[in-house]
């Protein structure tokens, strides 16, 4: 429980490779932090660099009102939980929960009332006696929570903790990971390259890419006002459609496709990219002011949903209609409403407007 | 080195401190030592030494006893080398396609692994035996009469087969665990693939053998070379005489024995040297060709 | 396809299955066969020496090895173990025992605990002559003791170590076979337990112990085995460091007493000698047989 701030945060290893390009960050008490992006963005070493497993080449880090820095992660008043779990596979489930109690030198009766609070709360209970090899993975996971609570830290880490279980069971633990900080309060930074683990867990998401923050947000501020190309393209699935275009009078025009409508307030004939999330387009027969000719390559169903691939001129184009939604036969045209438009700088990849 | 290293300063120092100081005094110095020692000439009696630069060296090669003991080593090695690689394989091979009784098989076929050389070297005396040894009796039915420490050549047959059978098993069990660490679906793949077991044995199984078969040759190679002292001493009884003998037997002989240091120490060197390049050898074709993984 | 269609086949195809089943069978009929083989090739010197240590020294000397049993078997163990013998009368097989035991265990401990500090510090620590250290253990594996064995010799007695345990047995351990095997072993263990383990407060003597350790439990047997029986099997070291009589193991002093014995008396005394050379054999084989297991995946691990 407590403010956690990242103050220009720099990582250079020793061979000159910069993983981290001064990261600010100020994390609210009790807030749950999602770090996303690509693999080798820096999400990882920005991780661990705040639980101490990573030296901090320059910059401050802030766990409550200490600088911790130089601190041992021992020290640093924090627990992890991490991708492979990392459980002693020698210890039963109660002493790989008990371990870290034990080298903080807790009375034994402390020791064993925070275990049975924290397996109680996991659903462990049964377990205690039990060897990591003998647990599922989801229980394995659990055990690994487990840990991290007993400590009562003031900050949670997670690195990418669901990616080694399957599909059903990610869903299952996703929420009850975000049950368990609600009701714990801790503050939480969690690290995964799953866009909809970071959508659906975080308060604010920090989308990184090639070390640099691109944006930190509000799942609701980064899907609607993505700061740049990158984040525009990373977040959402299907990914956003987009185009290399010139800023023209009332709209944008784009390469053999014509002027798609945009109130913008931009300097004519600068080159921008303008993207189009497939769900916000609608497919009609008719052609009007905002709509562009479409054609129809071939559709996807998905049940709840289909996408419909094709082409804008010769740009591909995907649309994601709802499932009441049928692909009309006939002429196709896609409405795209100037509202619906993101456009982004091309040379700098940065949201204009 | 891993990602989170602890960063204590004297701790390494001090876990290091065995290892690296038993390491100066028992093979650096003495290595070192050896070296020098092959450019001085020595009395008997070790008191006094004279520089004398390649000396030790050109006689050896001048040397004709030395260059057919060098003969016999290379004879010996290939021979070793080869038979008890290619009975390891074969038994590999088979014990891992039986179904019934693998695992006694297996441990009939490894456990003479734990039998030291000289030992070895007392059945291979009791075999070769004169007059009545068993491997004699064959012989003779043969019409050969076979005389372990006097004919050159039958004692140096000796000494070859038993040196193989020692060293089979450990040939034989780092084959069979090369073969059942190939993956099932490889073998289900080439079983689709080709019919005849032995083609498949030889364009799939074999070459992923490979990385294995290539440790195995320089360790076999280490082997004929350096660990069969033992079968050596015991089957020649001590008394070298003109019986034959590996370069590795030779130092002792030399330098225990005949007193000669600087000579012994020059052959060290030159089995140094040999050893050196067979490892580099190893390095670079590791490197180069038979990797998989 | 008609319904007589599908009766006229089946001779056919029962030949084809027949024909089949008979070829399988030959062929692992062959495999058992060369396996037998095999099996009785390795076995057969072992036992027919194992045979004869239960016979008299006159059936040894009229007819070489026996294949059969005779009477003499607790006689010859007896004499083998508790009968002082060799030039100085020093000596007896239960002498030789304990020195080989202090030399098997002595090596295979000292190795284990050596080598697994070492391994320890180049895997787990960050510092300055860490790339060095490497190179100056991993040299070790290029030169075998044999290669450098006189100056070794020298050395040794130099340090007025002849004769002793220690001179017998740290020499032994200056290679990095078991640093090399311990080293690779921990280089598989996922980084992600250190880091738990810091998180969690432990140092690096508490990780150590409280997790690597443990974890090493199998490896730790496996070497252990390998190691025994390599300390019990050496030959040439034993044989220039120990002159004393009363400090020779089995394996070192079986040639000087099967001489002893066969020199001795009118009938060579070669089958007391046999029951000597099977308590030899005896422990090591044991130990691979039992740990069979252990032994392998420590033997075939070290490669990787």
């Amino acid at each position: 429980m407590a403010i956690v701030s990242l103050k220009a945060l720099q990582k250079i290893y020793p061979n000159g490779f910069q993983a981290v390009h001064g990261a600010d960050i100020e994390i609210a008490d009790g807030e749950f932090i999602v770090l996303v992006g690509p693999s080798g963005c820096g999400k990882s070493t920005l991780l661990r660099m705040i639980a101490g497993l990573e030296e901090i080449t320059s910059g401050d880090l802030i766990i409550g009102d200490k600088q911790v820095n130089d601190l041992d992660p021992a020290d640093r008043d924090i627990a992890m939980v991490f991708q492979n779990y990392a459980l002693y596979p020698h210890m039963t489930v109660y002493n790989n929960m008990a371990y870290g109690l034990r080298n903080r030198k807790n009375s034994k009766e402390s020791i064993e009332k925070s275990v049975r609070e924290a397996a109680r709360l996991l659903n462990l209970e049964e377990h205690l006696d039990r060897r990591p090899s003998q647990l599922s993975g989801g229980q394995r996971q659990r055990v690994a929570m487990g840990r991290a609570i007993v400590r009562e830290p003031a900050l949670f880490l997670f690195d990418e903790p669901l990616s080694n279980l399957d599909a059903k069971l990610r869903n299952q633990m996703r929420i009850e990971i975000r049950k368990l900080q609600r009701q714990l309060g801790t503050t939480s930074v969690y690290v995964t390259h799953d866009q909809v683990e970071a959508m659906t867990m975080a308060d604010r998401i920090v989308v990184l890419n090639g070390g640099n923050i691109e944006q930190i947000g509000t799942p609701d501020e980064i899907y609607h006002r993505p700061a740049s190309v990158f984040v525009a393209t990373f977040m959402g699935a299907p990914a956003m459609n987009l185009m290399e275009g010139k800023v023209a009078t009332g709209g944008i025009e784009i390469d053999g496709i014509g002027l798609l409508k945009s109130d913008h307030k931009l300097d004519a004939s600068s080159n921008v990219s303008v993207g189009v999330r497939p769900e916000k387009v609608k497919l009609t027969t008719k052609a009007n002011g905002i709509t562009q000719p479409f054609v129809h390559d071939f559709t996807e169903e998905l049940g709840a949903a289909r996408l419909v691939h094709g082409r804008l001129g010769d740009k591909p184009f995907v649309i994601n209609l709802h499932q009441e939604d049928e692909v009309p036969t006939g002429d196709l045209y896609a409405t795209i409403s100037p509202d619906m438009l993101h456009l982004f700088d091309t040379a700098t990849g940065k949201r204009l407007s | 080195m891993k990602r989170a290293a602890f960063s204590s300063p004297w701790m390494p120092v001090l876990l290091l401190l065995p290892q690296v100081s038993i390491i100066f005094v028992f093979f650096y110095w003495p290595a070192f030592e050896a070296l020098e020692s092959s450019f001085y000439l020595q009395d008997p009696f070790g008191f006094t030494g004279t520089f004398v630069g390649f000396e030790n060296y050109l006689t050896l090669f001048q040397n004709s006893e030395y260059l057919r003991i060098s003969i016999f080593t290379l004879v010996f090695t290939v021979s070793v080398t080869f038979f008890s690689l290619a009975f390891g394989l074969l038994f590999a091979v088979k014990a891992d396609k039986v179904i019934r009784g693998a695992s006694t098989y297996k441990t009939l076929l490894m456990w003479v692994y734990a039998v030291a050389p000289p030992v070895a070297g007392i059945l291979g005396v009791s075999l070769f035996y004169q007059g009545h040894g068993l491997i004699t009796q064959l012989f003779g039915f043969f019409g050969h009469e076979f005389v372990i420490g006097v004919n050159y050549y039958d004692t140096g047959f000796a000494l070859i087969a038993v040196s193989i059978w020692k060293q089979v098993p450990i040939n034989f069990i780092f084959f069979l665990s090369g073969l059942q660490s190939v993956p099932r679906s490889i073998r289900e793949a080439a079983m689709i693939d080709n019919r005849s077991s032995s083609g498949r044995f030889w364009t799939i199984t074999f070459p992923l053998l490979a990385p294995t078969a290539f440790f195995l040759l320089i360790t076999n190679i280490t082997y004929a070379m350096f660990d069969t002292f033992g079968v050596i001493d015991v089957m020649l009884r001590s008394e070298p005489g003109n019986n034959p003998m590996t370069l590795t037997y030779k130092v002792y002989v030399d330098g225990f024995r005949g007193g000669d240091l600087g000579g012994s120490s020059a052959q060290s060197v030159i089995l140094m040297l040999l050893v050196l390049a067979l490892t580099i050898f190893q390095f670079r074709l590791i490197e180069r060709r038979i990797h998989y993984t | 396809m008609t319904v007589t269609d599908t009766f006229s086949t089946p001779p056919a195809v029962t030949a084809v299955k027949v024909k089949k089943r008979f070829r399988v069978k030959r062929e692992t009929l062959i495999d058992h066969l060369i396996l037998v083989l095999g099996a009785l090739f390795m076995l057969f010197p072992v036992v027919l020496t194992f045979m004869t240590s239960s016979y008299d020294n006159l059936a040894f000397a009229k007819s070489g090895l026996q294949f059969g049993w005779s009477d003499q078997f607790f006689e010859n163990y007896e004499r083998a173990m508790f009968e002082t013998s060799g030039f100085t009368g020093a000596i007896d097989g239960v002498s030789m025992l304990t020195n080989s035991l202090i030399l098997g265990f002595g090596f295979a401990i000292g190795k284990i605990v050596i080598s697994m500090m070492a391994a320890y510090a180049i895997v787990y620590f960050r510092f300055r002559f860490a790339t060095l250290s490497f190179w100056i253990i991993f040299t070790t594996l290029l030169l075998p003791l044999e290669v450098r064995i006189l100056p070794s010799y020298e050395v040794v007695q130099g340090l007025g170590l002849g004769n002793t345990y220690t001179g017998l047995i740290v020499p032994l351990i200056a290679s990095a076979t078991g640093t090399f095997f311990f080293r690779q072993f921990f280089r598989s263990v996922p980084e992600e337990l250190v880091e738990a383990a810091r998180i969690d407060g432990a140092g690096p003597v508490k990780f150590f112990i409280d997790i690597l350790v443990p974890l090493s439990k199998t490896m730790i047997a496996a070497l252990f085995i390998i190691m025994f029986v390599y300390g019990w099997n050496q030959y040439l070291w034993p044989t220039l460091i120990t002159t004393d009589e009363g400090m020779f193991t089995l394996v070192r002093g079986i040639k000087n007493i099967i001489q002893s014995f066969t020199d001795s008396s009118s009938v060579p005394e070669f089958t007391v000698g046999f029951a000597l050379t099977t308590i030899t054999m005896l422990p090591p084989v044991l130990i691979v047989i039992f740990f069979q297991s252990w032994f392998v995946k420590g033997l075939t691990e070290s490669d990787k």
